[in-house]
């Protein structure tokens, strides 16, 4: 309200507003694409890999990868994201383990999106029914065959839409890296309004530019999965 | 050429099997029928190892298998599983994948055929099974009866020596049927060994070289058609017959 009041009394404010509002965007934009983006991307693929690896230890028949996949994913789910990440940030180095940020967060974040990317794969891998494997046993394949031809493909389209959502859940969750001194996108905002108090204003912008990234992530998540429907009757 | 000897098969406590002995030679068909829960299917199943026997041995093609209740190493089991062909009562067609890469999948995959060759096989299998017009079309756009003919179709595109059938129609619509079975006796016609599960009757009477009544995990009695059809030795042969077709044993007499 007294923004809004400010504004409309007083024309030259709504200038300055408006002129901070232009001259923070680059900046942003720029954090966004040198910090939030790739941290994002990069996180997301390796945060994929670890999560395909750990939901296969976990419908593996071997106790000993069962166990450490089971182990990971609680430690993961069962902690806050943020004090993962002053884990690796602030407190490795006492063991003399020291990471830039950019590696901490891209570390940090990875290895959240494996644990709860695995969980997802996991169930979706289950949910293919028995006679899907059986039908590839019985054209002669064996186990790693029938997962990879027949299983996994058909767990991969079950599993794109809580995906999408692990990977938009990420993309607002990197703002999270500007804790561990990243300077993504979110960072940029607070440097540019510890300058100029307008915390408002940069952080009113900032979170419209995550909700513009976020929702031409999820039109394109659209796409993704009506490709991926074709073989599904309607 | 498929001999089954003593073969049992226990799930925890409960003994599905009972000590099976039968004998199938090359290119004859062997009916199977028996009440719900006679252990039908799990014979089928312990035939192309999706269920492993508690013991016994089953031989086909000169292939012998014991069973003792070790584990068999996965090799063996694929190799052993090849031999037979399973066509499941609920298809399970890759729904992924078009009717055509369903039958070239086993032949691409499983043994190294090259892709053209195979896709030239696979468009031969899906013609005999009169679905030269289906074969791009994906699982979800095909008729159950078309569904089940591409099992088939897939199920031969492994060259195995015997065809299973566990109940192949009996998830279809009436009307779908006979598409099915014309495909499963032009096979028989050609020679194919195969083992079928079915209810249904008419099929087995015209096309099956021996008939098997199976009960609680017991061959209660076998023979021709004439024979189990029409004289059939045990009362609960005949009490099977007589609740499935209440009147068709009077009317052959
Ligand atoms: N995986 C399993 N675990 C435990 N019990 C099983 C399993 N599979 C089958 N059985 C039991 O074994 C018995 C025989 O089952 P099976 O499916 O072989 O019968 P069927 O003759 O094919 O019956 P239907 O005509 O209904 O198909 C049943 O009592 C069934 O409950
Ligand atoms: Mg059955």
């Amino acid at each position: 309200m007294f923004l809004l009041n400010s504004i409309f009394q007083d024309p030259e404010r709504f200038d300055q507003l408006v002129s901070i509002a232009q001259s923070s965007l680059l900046p942003m934009v720029k954090g966004a694409i040198k910090y939030t983006i790739p941290l994002t991307i990069i996180t997301f693929v390796l945060g994929l890999i670890l999560a395909i690896l750990t939901a296969l230890a976990r419908i593996s028949s071997s106790k000993i990868l069962n166990t450490i996949a089971r182990i990971y994913v609680s430690i993961i789910r069962g902690t806050p994201l943020l004090v993962q990440l002053f884990i690796i940030f602030y407190g490795l180095p006492n063991l003399g383990f020291t990471i830039d940020p950019f590696p901490s967060a891209i570390i940090g974040f990875s290895l959240n999106v494996g644990a709860y990317a695995s969980e997802i794969i996991r169930a979706a891998i289950l949910s293919i029914p028995k006679g899907q494997w059986e039908a590839g046993y019985s054209i002669g394949m064996n186990r790693t065959q029938t997962l990879k031809r027949i299983i996994f493909p058909q767990a991969v389209r079950v599993s794109i839409p809580p995906l999408s959502n692990t990977f938009i859940s990420l993309v607002k969750d990197t703002s999270l890296a500007s804790l561990v001194l990243v300077s993504e996108m979110f960072r940029k905002a607070q440097e540019i309004a510890s300058t100029n108090y307008e915390f408002l204003l940069l952080y009113s912008e900032v979170a419209i530019l995550y909700w513009i990234i976020c929702t031409v992530l999820s039109i394109i998540q659209g796409r993704i999965e009506s490709r991926l429907d074709r073989y599904v009757s309607k | 050429m498929i001999s089954i000897k003593n073969l049992h098969k226990s799930f925890g406590d409960l003994e599905v099997l009972k000590g099976i002995d039968l004998e199938v030679e090359l290119g004859k068909v062997i009916v199977i029928i028996g009440p719900s829960g006679s252990g039908k299917t799990t014979l089928l199943r312990c035939l192309n190892l999706l269920e492993i026997p508690s013991s016994g041995a089953i031989e086909i093609d000169d292939h012998l298998m014991n069973f003792n209740g070790k584990e068999i190493p996965q090799k063996k089991i694929v190799s052993f599983r090849s031999l037979t062909g399973m066509v499941f009562q609920n298809y399970n067609l890759f729904p992924h994948k078009t009717a055509l890469e369903n039958v070239m999948e086993g032949p691409v995959i499983v043994k190294g055929i090259p892709k053209k060759q195979a896709k030239e096989k696979a468009i031969q299998l899906l013609n005999k099974v009169g679905l030269a017009d289906k074969i791009d079309d994906y699982p979800f756009q095909l008729s159950g009866g078309q569904q089940q003919r591409v099992g088939i179709a897939r199920a031969m595109g492994i060259e195995p020596k015997v065809m299973l059938f566990d109940e192949p129609t009996s998830a279809l619509d009436p009307e779908l049927v006979g598409d099915v079975l014309q495909v499963m006796k032009d096979l028989a016609e050609e020679g194919m060994t195969m083992v079928v599960v079915t209810h249904e009757m008419r099929f087995a009477k015209e096309v099956a070289d021996e008939i098997v009544f199976i009960d609680h995990g017991e061959i209660v009695e076998k023979g021709t058609p004439n024979e189990i059809f029409t004289h059939p030795q045990h009362e609960r042969t005949r009490r099977f017959l007589e609740q499935i077709h209440p009147l068709s044993n009077n009317n052959e007499h």
